[in-house]
């Protein structure tokens, strides 16, 4: 785990470039239910990949296999380069998969550094006291390096705006992700400011390098700041397509499966 | 994301309502202060009565500080008044059984780790909510403490013990004034600079939000209860050593005390907040409110309905503080 403000794409340069994320041929299925069908995808570093389908076509499955919470039935987990089979979300966790889910898994009543760091508190000396000062100056860094706009590192969350606590939900994760962030719907609680600040921020991480999948409901969305978007549809992989090369209405069909 | 040019609500509005309500007790605490040392200077502001306050309030402070970890989680200990009387018991037992004070204050505080292991299993393995796993284990434990001397009182003459946990003096201060201390000491430095510490206050907050942070939910939880029987379980100890006997009375009162002290001093009922230095302030509070009452010539049904009165007061402002920020 990088202890320092690292950020993704921020590793040695010279290094081969592995494709963070490979999903090859995922299938769940609970008892006799199957959830997903099959599904392959890569993310490449610098990419954002929107996860686009109705309700109860499978996005929320296919997340909490990424992030560990499931288990695939079947198929193969690449991380960098290397297969990657999680026992739970703390493996996950451990091995640089950071989520930032729609419902902002935050703790209101801390400060916005002990969010940044919680469940992996600093600290310094033999009696292990937790090293706010260290906490609250690398967290001040990321927010500024990010350009997210809080009062300070020191500020309680619950001071802070919707935006603003996803901001630093969004800087958490680009803080301990190795490679690959994965977002939630990420704006499904935002007002349409906010949202765009959010999607400032994840442009941000992209130009960074980070491998970014993001599922969204909404389709501007998607169309203003993904590369490629692939579509399920009832636990099956309708297809992945380049954004450039698609339009609103081919997606919206191949969403719902009907054909104008 | 806001935008830094936002209006700033005025200064002094700040301070009128955030701010504010987190200074409560401190306020409350002068406040009462200044009205008994003018209303009764001759007895009141003395060193032998104000040490006094501070002995008398020694088992509350030590429970409300093992309270305030429960109620940060966003829990509640029924439980406690009926430990302090078991491990208090059973110390009684033990010291007349083997002389060794040692042995005895061991089974007291093992006692109170049991109750709290049971509490703890009951609330997070089978996961029953604290409040009807305390308020059951409340009543078991109580009947236990009548049934081990059969309602009868146990003497408790051992010299060390008495010292230890009683009418000690060490360094010109009170034995009781060490507890106390040492206890707050603990107790901050557990929930204030330990990870342990941020993890029972994130748990409060958010069970979901710990889970997917990695925080180990369930053994934070265990760990609340366990700690807080075992403050009781000290509690018991500290009124078998001061009052040189055990009953199963001891501690019975206690609970409605311990809540009020924890809450008036600034945790959440709720979770998510708390703090030890609250806890001590609002048990002396609550102790020198009692001895106040008493120099001031109330007699005890009195004394009870104005100490409710300023309980409710003094939760209802600290309550309605936190709901505001």
């Amino acid at each position: 785990m990088p202890s320092e403000t690292a950020l993704p794409g921020q590793k040695a340069s010279g290094a081969p470039t592995e494709t963070p994320l490979r999903l090859v041929g995922i299938h769940k299925n609970f008892g006799g239910v199957v959830a997903i069908k099959t599904f392959d995808l890569d993310v490449q570093a610098g990419e954002i990949v929107a996860l686009v389908g109705d309700n109860g076509a499978g996005k929320s499955t296919l997340i909490k296999i990424i992030s560990g919470l499931y288990q695939p039935s079947d198929g193969e987990i690449w991380l960098d380069g290397r297969p990657a089979n999680f026992r739970d979300a703390s493996d996950a966790r451990a091995k640089g998969v950071e989520v930032v889910y729609q419902d902002l898994a935050l703790v209101v009543d801390q400060p916005v550094y002990m969010n940044m760091f919680l469940g992996r508190e600093l600290t310094t000396g033999p009696f292990k006291i937790l090293d706010r000062k260290r906490m609250a100056t690398e967290t001040q860094k990321l927010v500024d390096s990010l350009d997210v706009r809080i009062p300070s590192a020191k500020a309680t969350l619950s001071d802070l705006s919707g935006g603003q606590r996803q901001g630093v939900a969004i800087c958490r994760a680009t803080h301990w992700a190795s490679s690959l962030v994965l977002l939630d719907e990420p704006t499904a609680a935002l007002g349409v400011a906010e949202t765009a600040k959010v999607e400032e921020l994840i442009l941000k991480l992209k130009a960074r390098g980070a491998a970014i999948l993001i599922v969204s409901h909404n389709m501007d969305q998607v169309f203003r700041i993904a590369d490629r978007v692939s579509v399920l549809r009832r636990g099956t992989q309708v297809g992945t397509r380049v954004l450039a090369d698609t339009t609103h209405n081919e997606l919206v069909a191949m969403i719902t499966g009907l054909t104008s | 994301m806001s935008t830094p040019t936002q209006t700033d609500p005025g200064l002094v509005a700040r301070l009128g309502t955030v701010k504010w309500s987190n200074y409560v007790v401190y306020i409350g605490f002068v406040l009462v202060f200044v009205f008994f040392a003018v209303t009764q200077t001759q007895y009141f502001l003395n060193a032998t009565n104000l040490t006094n306050i501070v002995i008398q309030a020694a088992p509350i402070t030590i429970m409300a500080i093992g309270m305030v970890f429960v109620l940060s989680t966003g829990e509640i200990d029924l439980s406690i008044g009926s430990t302090v009387a078991l491990s208090g018991l059973t110390a009684g037992v033990v010291l007349q059984a083997t002389d060794q004070w040692w042995l005895a204050a061991l089974c007291g505080l093992a006692i109170g780790a049991a109750v709290g292991l049971v509490n703890g299993i009951f609330i997070t393995w089978v996961r029953l909510p604290s409040f009807l796993v305390t308020l059951a284990t409340m009543g078991l434990v109580a009947g236990l403490a009548r049934q081990l001397t059969d309602l009868q009182s146990v003497p408790v003459t051992d010299k060390a013990f008495v010292w230890i946990f009683g009418g000690g003096n060490l360094l010109g201060l009170p034995i009781m004034v060490w507890w106390t201390a040492a206890a707050v000491l603990v107790g901050w430095h557990l929930l204030r600079q330990r990870r342990y510490g941020a993890h029972v206050l994130a748990v409060g907050n958010s069970a979901a939000a710990s889970r997917v942070s990695g925080i180990k939910v369930n053994r934070v939880r265990l760990m609340v209860f366990v700690g807080s029987a075992m403050t009781a379980a000290l509690a018991g100890l500290l009124y078998a050593g001061r009052l040189q006997g055990a009953r199963y009375t001891l501690g019975e009162t206690d609970l409605m005390t311990v809540i009020a002290a924890s809450i008036v001093g600034g945790t959440s009922l709720f979770g998510g907040k708390g703090t030890v230095i609250g806890a001590l302030i609002g048990s002396l509070l609550m102790s020198m409110i009692n001895n106040g009452l008493i120099l001031s010539g109330l007699n005890v049904s009195q004394q009870m309905i104005v100490r409710g009165a300023i309980i409710l007061i003094a939760v209802s402002f600290s309550l309605r503080g936190k709901k505001n920020s």
